[in-house]
C-alpha cells in the first residue's frame, strides 16, 4: 500500500476497498453562515466527503473556498471545487495554496458552465488553462512541490485530485478518451455528472474497464435524485450535458404528483444497488441539492450507513 | 584603370542599388551563389535619393534570413562608393572574394529533384 | 478579415444629436467586404439619418467620402483641414479607422459608426463567422487546422467540455462545437493519439493580455540603419 497523496477522508476510504459516498452542498447566495452550516447538519456522519460547488452555473455564491474553510471548523470533510472560468492561474495556485492552509485536502478540478448561463452573463471569461492543465497543475505542486513556473513551493498542497466526467456529452466515443487524459494529467478520483440513462452508462463503463482505468483512478457514479417529473422535464430540456430517458419521465409521470419525489428517491436508491454491484465503480456521489435535508434518508435506505471511520 | 579584381566577381548591372530586391539576394544564395554583395552610391549621393538606402535595408534583412537558417551572414554584404572610385570597386571585388574563400563554399547544394 | 456590425440608428442619431453639420466616412477595406461600411452602407446610413432627422424637424446636412482605407495614415491624410469644416465626422470603418482619424485631427471629434466584432470570413454570401482571436501564437496545425482558441467558448485545449451536445456548443444552438469538429476529424484519420497527453499552459503575452501590440518589419522601415 502506498504512501497517502493527501491524507483526506475520501482517500482513506478509497484505499481501504470501501465503496465510497459522498455528497454536495451549493453555498448560500449570500454571506449566510447559518443557513450553510444547517445543511452541513444533515450531511454529517452521512457522507465521506461533501462537494462545495463553485459558482454552480455561473450563479454568484459564496465562494467554494470560504464554505469548505467552514465546513472544516464544523468537523466535515470539504471536497473544494475550482472552475476554470473565474480565475487565472495566479488565482488558482494562490487558492490551492490557501486551501492546503484552510484544511481542506480534497479539490475537484473542473472547465465551468459558460457565464451567460448565470446571472451575471455579462463578464469577462478567464480560461487562463483549461480543466486538463488544472489536473496536471494541483499534481505537480503537491507531488514536486513547485509552481507552475518551475519554482519552489515552501510547503507543498496535498490534496487529492478529482475531475469530473460526463458520458453523456458527445462525441460519445470520445469521452473514454478524455477520461484516460484526465487520469493520466494526475487525477486520482473522477465524480461522473448525474447519470440517469442506465444502458448507456453500463456501456461507457465497460470501456472503462476494457482500458484498465478503473484500475488507476477511482470512479465515482453520479446521481440526482428526482423531486419530481417536472424536475426532469426542465433538466432533460435546458441543462447542458443531460441525458434523461423518457422512461424515467414517464415513470414518473405515472405516479400521483404527491407521490413522485418518493418514486424519483426510488429510482436513485435502485441505481445505488447497482452501482455497489457495477465493475469499475467505486463509489456514489449524490447530488441533492437544495435537497440537503433527504440525505440522511436516502443514506439509510441506500444501506450506505454507517460511513466508514478510517 | 586597368586594375584587376578576382575573377571569381560576377558582375551584374542595375540602374540602382534600389532596384535589387529581397528576392534576387535571396534566389542567388538558393542557386548556388557561395556569396552576393550590392554595391551601392555613396549615402548621401544616391541619384534616387534613398535607393541605396534601401538596398542597405535589405542587405540586413537577408543577412538576419541567412542566420535563421545556419549560413554564414557574411556572405552577404552591402558595400558603399562612388563610380569614380575604380580602386575602390577592385579592393571590394577582393576583399568580398577572400572573405568567401575564407569561409569556404557555399552549403546551399544544388539538387535537382529526382 | 475584419468584421464589424453597424450600431443602431438610435445609437448613431444619439451621437450627433447636436450636429447640423456632419461628414460620413465609409472605407474600401474590410467593411466593404463585409457589407458594412463601404460606399453603399455610408449611403443608406446617410438616407436613414437625414429621413430621421427630418422626421424630428431638424434636418441634417451630410456629405459623405470613401477613403481606400482608414487604417493608414497616407489615406486618412488625404482629408486634409477640411475635415473640421463639419461639427463631427461618422467613420465607418473599424475601429482602426476612428482612431488613425482621432490621432490626426486632433481637434476634430470622430464617432464609430461600427462595433467592430471579431476577425472572420463568409461562409455564405452575408453571413460571416469567428475563425480567429489574434491570440499571437498560432498553433491550429495541432488542432486539424481548428482554432479551439478562438472557437471554442472556453478556448479550451482539450475539450470538448460536458455541455457539448449533439455537435453543438452549449452557449447557443447555432455555435458549432469546435472541439466536436476536432475529435470527429482526428478519429476519422486515426490521430487521435494526437490529442492525448497535457498541452503547455498557453503562453498569452502575445495576445492582448500582454499589453497592446505591435509588429515590425524592420527592413521596411525607414531611418533605420
Amino acid at each position: 500500500m502506498s504512501e497517502l497523496k493527501s491524507g483526506s477522508n475520501l482517500e482513506k476510504v478509497l484505499k481501504a476497498g470501501h465503496f465510497a459516498f459522498t455528497g454536495e452542498c451549493g453555498p448560500p447566495k449570500g454571506a449566510n453562515v447559518k443557513h450553510l452550516k444547517e445543511k452541513f447538519k444533515y450531511l454529517k456522519g452521512n457522507v465521506d466527503c461533501v462537494n462545495l460547488t463553485d459558482n454552480q452555473t455561473a450563479v454568484v455564491r459564496m465562494s467554494s473556498l470560504a464554505a469548505s474553510a467552514l465546513m472544516v471548523t464544523e468537523g466535515l470533510e470539504p471536497n473544494f471545487q475550482m472552475v476554470c472560468r473565474d480565475r487565472n492561474r495566479l488565482a488558482m495556485m494562490s487558492d490551492i495554496l490557501g486551501a492546503h492552509a484552510l484544511g481542506v485536502r480534497n479539490m475537484l478540478c473542473l472547465s465551468g458552465d459558460h457565464q451567460s448561463f448565470g446571472n451575471h452573463p455579462q463578464a469577462k471569461n478567464v480560461h487562463d488553462i483549461d480543466s486538463m492543465q488544472l489536473i496536471a497543475l494541483v499534481k505537480k505542486m503537491r507531488d514536486e512541490g513547485k509552481f507552475m513556473n518551475g519554482d519552489d513551493i515552501d510547503v507543498p498542497p496535498e490534496l487529492f485530485v478529482g475531475a469530473a466526467c460526463n458520458p453523456f456529452a458527445d462525441p460519445y466515443e470520445y469521452r473514454v478518451y478524455r477520461l484516460a487524459n484526465k487520469i493520466t494529467a494526475g487525477a486520482d478520483f473522477i465524480q461522473t455528472q448525474c447519470i440517469f440513462n442506465m444502458e448507456k452508462f453500463r456501456d461507457f463503463m465497460k470501456k472503462v474497464v476494457d482500458m484498465g482505468l478503473h484500475e488507476r483512478c477511482y470512479i465515482l457514479a453520479g446521481v440526482t435524485p428526482m423531486k419530481n417529473a417536472g424536475m426532469a422535464n426542465f433538466m432533460k430540456k435546458f441543462v447542458p450535458g443531460m441525458d434523461i430517458p423518457d422512461a424515467l419521465i414517464a415513470r414518473l409521470k405515472g405516479v400521483e404528483k404527491k407521490d413522485q419525489a418518493e418514486e424519483g428517491i426510488r429510482f436513485a436508491l435502485e441505481q445505488v444497488a447497482e452501482f455497489k454491484e457495477m465493475e469499475g465503480v467505486a463509489g456514489v456521489h449524490m447530488m441533492a441539492i437544495e435537497w440537503e435535508h433527504m440525505v440522511p434518508e436516502i443514506a439509510e435506505r441506500a444501506g450506505v450507513l454507517p460511513r466508514p471511520v478510517v | 584603370m586597368r586594375l584587376s579584381y578576382s575573377a571569381d566577381v560576377k558582375i551584374i548591372q542595375v540602374p540602382c542599388t534600389g532596384r535589387v530586391d529581397i528576392l534576387h539576394l535571396l534566389n542567388a544564395v538558393e542557386d548556388g551563389a557561395d556569396g552576393v554583395y550590392v554595391a551601392g552610391c555613396l549615402e548621401g549621393e544616391c541619384h534616387y535619393i534613398e535607393g541605396n538606402l534601401k538596398a542597405r535595408r535589405k542587405v540586413i534583412h537577408v543577412k538576419k534570413i541567412l542566420a535563421e537558417l545556419g549560413i554564414e551572414p557574411e556572405r552577404v554584404e552591402m558595400y558603399n562608393l562612388s563610380s569614380a572610385q575604380g580602386a575602390r570597386f577592385a579592393e571590394i571585388a577582393n576583399e568580398m572574394a577572400e572573405r568567401i574563400r575564407a569561409l569556404g563554399p557555399t552549403p546551399v547544394k544544388n539538387h535537382t529533384a529526382a | 478579415m475584419i468584421v464589424a456590425d453597424r450600431k443602431s440608428l438610435e445609437e448613431i442619431l444619439g451621437m450627433v444629436a447636436d450636429n447640423h453639420k456632419i461628414l460620413i466616412l465609409g472605407c474600401k477595406g474590410c467593411v466593404t467586404v463585409c457589407n458594412v461600411g463601404g460606399l453603399k452602407e455610408v449611403e443608406i446610413l446617410t438616407s436613414s439619418l437625414k429621413i430621421a432627422r427630418k422626421k424630428a424637424g431638424s434636418p441634417i446636412d451630410i456629405d459623405i467620402q470613401v477613403l481606400e482605407r482608414q487604417c493608414d495614415t497616407e489615406y486618412v491624410a488625404e482629408l486634409g483641414e477640411a475635415v473640421n469644416d463639419y461639427d463631427s465626422v461618422v467613420s465607418m470603418a473599424c475601429g482602426v479607422g476612428p482612431q488613425f482619424l482621432s490621432e490626426m485631427y486632433k481637434t476634430q471629434t470622430f464617432y464609430p459608426a461600427v462595433n467592430t466584432t471579431f476577425f472572420g470570413g463568409a461562409t455564405q454570401h452575408g453571413v460571416w463567422e469567428e475563425r480567429c482571436a489574434g491570440c499571437g501564437t498560432c498553433g491550429i496545425h495541432m488542432f486539424g487546422g481548428l482554432c479551439p482558441i478562438a472557437r471554442c467558448a472556453k478556448s479550451l485545449l482539450h475539450g470538448p467540455c460536458g455541455g457539448s451536445s449533439k455537435g453543438v456548443c452549449e452557449v447557443n444552438a447555432e455555435t458549432e462545437c469546435i472541439w466536436d469538429a476536432i475529435v470527429k476529424k482526428k478519429m476519422e484519420a486515426g490521430q487521435l493519439a494526437d490529442l492525448m497527453g497535457v498541452r503547455g499552459f498557453k503562453d498569452w503575452t502575445t495576445a492582448r493580455d500582454g499589453g497592446p501590440r505591435r509588429s515590425i518589419r524592420e527592413e521596411l522601415v525607414q531611418g533605420n540603419i
